[in-house]
């Protein structure tokens, strides 16, 4: 392990590392556009030059590997005048149409301008004109004169996704990125070329003109769309309710984890947060009667369904969970089964079309928390429990969240199914073909609305933080289990998420020793699991 | 000053390029004399011998074939820089025209050398004729059972970009990539085209080769000055009665070789200015011409030997135009990988031009000196430092006719 000096500071760094990584591990910032952790290394921005002691001039940092005994100075006045220098370089036939311009705010010209350029402009000729808002695939939009050209975006399509769509096309100040001839940029993680595009070239045309960045909140958070677990954050907009039609979430980040997902996300899980603020969101609880729907109150809800889950004989009641309920959720619901002796209970409901899956985040199984669900002992046959409703011998069903309907299963089965209980009950955050059949539905708070834990498919804990106000009145699935609870004379423990989590962690093997605090923001694995081979 | 000729000596022979011709002269002896040699021994007689690359950066040749990894196993590539496209530069032509057996048995003992199975000739596009003459000549070498008996070349020409000139541009471009020059480290001679240990060497420089090992290393070395042995080719071109390839000594001074070769000053006789190596080296004004035309003599002077290409200017000539045609040169050829090179380039261009059309600012000069020298030295290759040398040698040698075209300054 080299040690070197960066600033005066000594540290100590694995072998291979480079200036741009040993002097973070100082705590020093060195600038730069083109160097990523995740790429190869391109040394075409110029900005990270320092100086090494006994070197002529300054160097790149992120071509340099460092070596025992290195003496690198990141703020020499040769440093900073290249630094300057290369700042205006890069900004000479920039458009400087930060006012309209998604980035701004979030743009690494505006930052390192105010950091390290802060010249006078000297440039008074024309600049050199380039497309402007060209689509280059459902999901990013390319202003080629904002570009840069430090060839992030190439990179991530040559050496991530594999695909190359993207080039460098023609030469000096007229080189611009483009698509290669027939190409469309549609690949499963192109979201991920506007997350490292420094600038405001590659925007995101789902988000852009949504809202200015300014105005959003973020809360670390889990991707909920399949079995990885991808860490996230999701941006909020509370301060500007007039923009994006009130659409809350305005957007769905990445969030390193080096176990996990590393510095990506998919379009599938980055894009499908629309449920959020979807139309059909459930916002209250309500009871059907024949043809007849109407509004209740929480407390008559409860009131129905603890009476419910008490009048009928345990094996009368079936209980299809779902995968997507929290461990929070999850645990309270076992206690609900345990006090009540339900043995009847599933979770896994196939889909119509199998789910996609490839060999660098996206797994086929697209719930976040199967592996939780099955830790907690509810795996079980979820279409025995639909056969014992046909066959008239369940008297109770309670779905959480699945459209059964819309399931690999014949939708003439699922639907006698449903007509031959005699009590349905629905919890869920939209609505859906299944819940418009239920006698009771009790609204469910999004992912986004609450705090919880998923175990993804490696036995990886992770939390997710509440970002909005849950919708209407709806709550999360371990609030409304716990007043059932209560209903039924458990005496009431739990007020938060955190509380189910301390039950669960108690309860047995899997979960124990683990907290939210030890959980931290990028999770533990449950006991007896090993972490999967890191992805690609 | 010996008038011998070595390189271009065959050059007055209508069949200068065919193989018959080339073994009358004492052709592929040198080859049959290496085979006898050690690889070793073959780098020794090139490192005494003083000779140093003649494709514009004068690096000694021997020194460069020793940076080949000892004992490395697997594939070693010699590729040979034929991609002359340096204005004002029109040597590597003129022997892939008339001698293409000199770069074979070149290749042939240089790959020996350097222990290379193959090698690639990256022939600059638009010399079709070239191009042609040196394809014969393969044939030919093949047919007479030179080549293809533990060592092949394989031609390759390229698409029109000066950039691939540059040896790690050329090296992407052979590689089927786009031709970005490369950061370094690595080296070529570490990790080179196809990720394998590679030489890369200009074509005049190979065409020396036999010639060091017939003759002997001493006595090439004693052809020229003490840090760079041999002749080699001068491109005189621009206002000179006779504009054309002269071999010469290195020791040879400009003056000599614009007024005793090239028949002197034409326009209106009077000698204003002279580019000595290249568009890229930096211009000498007429009375810095006693000077040696060595690879350390002009650098000396504040300018390079570069690729030797003699650009002439009489005082008709405009200064400030002669580097709006430059600057315009690299703006247009600059790849635009590196920020500084891809944006100042075009910049430079701008103001230049705005300049010669009388729409000068009052400190544009200044402007262009500054981000010129700004910009040096912070590219990943040595073009923009090329274009910096006529960016700020014109200007701060003929500042007042710069000044004259700009109102009020």
């Amino acid at each position: 392990m080299p040690k070197l000096t960066v600033n005066g500071k000594e540290v100590e760094v694995p072998a291979g590392t480079n200036l741009i990584e040993a002097a973070r591990s100082a705590g020093v910032e060195v600038p730069h556009y083109c160097y990523h952790p995740g790429l190869s290394i391109a040394g075409q921005c110029r900005l990270c030059m320092v100086d090494i002691e006994k070197t002529p001039r300054p160097t790149i940092a992120c071509n340099t590997v460092a070596a025992d005994g290195m003496v690198v100075l990141t703020e020499t006045d040769r440093v900073r005048e290249t630094r300057k220098s290369i700042m205006e370089f890069h900004l000479i036939n920039h458009p400087l149409d930060c006012p309209v311009c998604d980035q701004a705010g979030e743009c690494w010209l505006q930052i390192y301008y105010m950091k390290y350029g802060l010249y006078d402009p000297r440039m008074t000729d024309e600049k050199v004109h380039k497309p402007k808002a060209v689509p280059l695939g459902p999901h990013v939009i390319l202003d080629a004169e904002r570009c840069i050209l430090c060839s992030r975006c190439v990179r991530f399509c040559d050496e991530i996704t594999g695909t190359g769509e993207l080039g460098i096309f023609e030469r000096g100040d007229h080189s611009e990125i483009g698509l290669f001839p027939g190409a469309e940029l549609d690949n499963k993680y192109s979201g991920n070329v506007v997350d490292i595009c420094p600038v405001g070239a590659l925007t995101d045309r789902d988000f852009r003109f949504q809202v200015r960045v300014w105005y959003l909140e973020t809360a670390k958070s889990v991707c909920p769309g399949c079995a990885r677990g991808c860490n996230i954050e999701v941006h909020v907009n509370r301060r500007r309710p007039h923009h994006a039609e009130g659409r809350r979430v305005a957007r769905l980040k990445p969030r390193f984890n080096a176990d996990v997902n590393q510095w990506w996300i998919c379009d599938a899980g980055r894009y499908g947060f629309g449920s959020v603020d979807a139309k059909d969101r459930l916002l209250v609880p309500t009871r059907r009667d024949g043809e007849t729907t109407s509004d209740a109150t929480w407390d008559e809800a409860i009131a129905a369904v603890a009476a419910a889950v008490r009048r009928f004989p345990p094996d009368e009641v079936g209980v299809i969970a779902s995968p997507r309920m929290s461990n929070e959720d999850l645990v309270a619901l076992r206690r609900l089964l345990d006090i009540c002796t339900i043995q009847r209970v599933a979770f896994g409901v196939p889909p119509r079309v199998p789910g996609d899956e490839d060999d660098i985040l996206i797994r086929a199984d697209k719930s976040p928390n199967a592996q939780g669900a099955e830790l907690m002992g509810l795996a079980g046959d979820a279409r025995a429990i639909l056969g014992a409703a046909c066959g008239r011998r369940l008297k109770c069903l309670w779905i959480f969240g699945h459209d059964l309907l819309a399931s690999a299963w014949p939708e003439a089965e699922v639907r006698e199914a449903l007509d031959g209980a005699e009590m349905v009950i629905f919890t869920g955050t939209n609505s859906n073909p299944t819940s418009e059949r239920a006698h009771w539905v009790l609204p469910a708070a999004a992912w986004v609305e609450r705090d919880g834990t998923y175990t993804n498919f490696e036995g990886r804990v992770q939390r997710f933080r509440q970002a909005v106000e849950p919708l209407g009145q709806a709550l999360a699935e371990w609030e409304m289990l716990g007043r059932v609870l209560a209903a039924l004379g458990e005496a009431p423990s739990a007020t938060r998420a955190e509380h189910w989590f301390r039950r669960l962690a108690t309860a047995g093997p899997s979960f124990a020793g683990l907290s939210y605090q030890a959980l931290g923001d990028t999770g533990r694995l449950v006991a007896g699991s090993v972490a999967a081979r890191a992805p690609r | 000053m010996t008038g011998e000729t070595i390189l271009t000596r065959n050059f007055a022979r209508s069949d200068s390029h065919t193989l018959r011709a080339y073994v009358e002269t004492g052709g592929y002896q040198a080859w049959a004399k290496a085979q006898a040699m050690e690889p070793a021994a073959i780098v020794e007689e090139v490192k005494a011998a003083n000779l140093r690359g003649l494709g514009g950066a004068g690096f000694p040749t021997g020194i460069k074939w020793s940076f080949i990894p000892k004992n490395h196993a697997g594939p070693v590539y010699l590729v040979i820089n034929a991609d002359e496209g340096e204005p004002g530069t029109f040597k590597d032509r003129y022997l892939l025209e008339r001698d293409p057996h000199a770069l074979v048995e070149g290749m042939l003992i240089a790959a020996r050398a350097i222990r290379s199975a193959t090698a690639y000739v990256y022939v600059r596009g638009e010399y079709v004729e070239p191009w042609r003459r040196f394809s014969a000549a393969v044939a030919e070498a093949y047919a007479a059972q030179h080549l293809g008996r533990g060592f092949d070349i394989v031609v390759h020409r390229g698409a029109g970009a000066y950039i691939c000139g540059e040896e790690t541009g050329l090296i992407s471009s052979l590689e089927g990539k786009k031709g970005w020059p490369k950061l370094k480290p690595p080296f070529p001679a570490i990790k080179g085209a196809f990720g394998a240990p590679t030489i890369v060497n200009n074509v005049e420089t190979i065409c020396h080769v036999p010639h060091i090992i017939t003759r002997g290393a001493a006595w090439f070395a004693a052809l020229g000055t003490k840090t760079q042995g041999g002749t080699r080719m001068y491109s005189v071109s621009g206002r000179v009665a006779r504009p054309g390839v002269y071999e010469a000594p290195v020791g040879i001074t400009l003056r000599q070789l614009i007024y005793e070769r090239a028949g002197g000053v034409t326009g209106n006789g009077r000698l204003k200015a002279v580019v000595p190596g290249g568009s890229s080296a930096a211009i000498l004004t007429a009375d810095e011409i006693d000077v040696t035309m060595d690879v350390d003599g002009l650098k000396n002077a504040g300018t390079m030997a570069g690729s030797a290409g003699v650009i002439v200017m009489d005082e008709t000539v405009s200064i400030p135009e002669a580097l709006m045609v430059v600057a315009r040169f690299y703006a247009h050829e600059s790849c635009g990988q590196c920020t500084p090179c891809r944006e100042s380039t075009g910049w430079i261009y701008k103001m230049t031009r705005r300049i010669v059309e009388g729409r000068g600012r009052k400190d544009d000069l200044d402007t262009i000196l500054d981000v010129a020298k700004r910009g040096a030295g912070t590219t990943i290759c040595a073009f923009y430092d090329g274009a910096v040398g006529p960016y700020i040698s014109y200007i701060e040698k003929f500042r007042g006719e710069f000044e004259a075209l700009i109102p009020h300054a």
